[in-house]
């Protein structure tokens, strides 16, 4: 009993989850100004060259895009499950929940990339003489369809990274069904990522 | 609510049921975006888009993001960031409406 003290200190090691939470969230408001920001001009060139922006879209492959929609929402979904198995105790259902949220991030990125080369293959890319010689409002289009997309992708990048390093720490029991708040963290990210797709899908691949 | 340990907060959050079910009803309003975006709905093509746009990422933040169990500050706090992008919106049109 004389050496209860050191355990309850152990225990007792100051941790605020609602904090970190709100700091995550705080973040995510970071995160909504720099896209919120790409959705600004993207409306504003769009109400400006309507048709033209109708005509761009047409170039795009809706059947991908809607692919890759089911993809990332798929995998907000294993990622919200990885987060309840571990708060269930099932360690082993949140490692292979974590594992194809980062198979299922993979393959979204595999999909991006046929689909860019696709593009960028048929000489649509920026600066490229058979873009240049379209039309400004198909310029503008193209133009933010590479930035947004391009931006996402990256996002998609960290946010399978950061679920790694979560997978990672869940195999060593690092994070366990009392100590969770940073894959809750990663998963907030992850869901953000989710969010932000959501918006780019119907706005560049169905306007047409 | 403060002084309570995290697992009592959080045990409204463990069931996969639910959330099975939110994945169920995002497909399903992908399924229909696409499914309108053939159609020709003329002036309101956009905004169905975005209303639907707008419901599904109301059920990844209320949700998946568990927005709907968090105290109400976090929820105070979206709604004052939606509110300015509203704003924001609504200021950046009443300039460029007149083009």
């Amino acid at each position: 009993m004389i050496s209860s003290p050191e355990n309850t200190a152990a225990v007792n090691i100051h941790r605020d989850d609602i904090g970190t939470r709100m700091g995550i969230w705080l973040f995510l408001f970071t995160e909504l100004l720099l896209f919120g920001g790409m959705f600004f001009i993207y409306s504003i060139y769009r109400f400006l060259h309507q048709n033209e922006f109708h005509l761009a879209a047409l170039e795009l492959n809706v059947i991908v895009g809607t692919f890759n929609t089911a993809i990332l929402l798929t995998s907000s979904l294993t990622i919200a499950l990885s987060i309840a198995a571990i708060q269930n105790d099932n360690k082993k259902l949140s490692v292979i929940l974590q594992i194809m949220t980062l198979v299922l991030g993979a393959a979204f990125l595999v999909n991006k990339y046929f689909e860019w080369m696709a593009k960028i293959n048929h000489g649509i890319y920026p600066g490229s003489d058979l873009l240049l010689s379209k039309k400004p409002g198909e310029i503008l289009f193209f133009g933010l369809y590479y930035v947004m997309t391009g931006l996402h992708g990256l996002h998609v990048i960290i946010g399978m990274v950061l679920i790694a390093v979560m997978l990672r720490l869940t195999v060593r029991n690092k994070i366990d069904s009392n100590n969770f708040v940073r894959l809750e963290a990663a998963g907030l990210y992850w869901h953000l990522v989710d969010i932000i797709w959501i918006f780019l899908f119907p706005l560049f691949y169905l306007i047409t | 609510m403060e002084n309570m340990p995290e697992q009592n907060q959080k045990k409204n959050n463990t069931g996969y049921t639910k959330y099975i079910l939110v994945w169920f009803t995002l497909i399903i309003l992908t399924g229909l975006t696409v499914s309108l975006a053939g159609m020709d709905l003329g002036r309101i093509t956009v905004a169905t888009a975005l209303l639907i746009a707008s419901i599904k990422s109301s059920l990844v933040l209320s949700v998946f993001m568990h927005l709907k169990s968090e105290q109400k500050a976090f929820k105070v706090f979206v709604l004052v960031a939606l509110f300015f992008i509203v704003v924001s919106f609504v200021l950046l049109f009443s300039d460029y409406s007149s083009y």
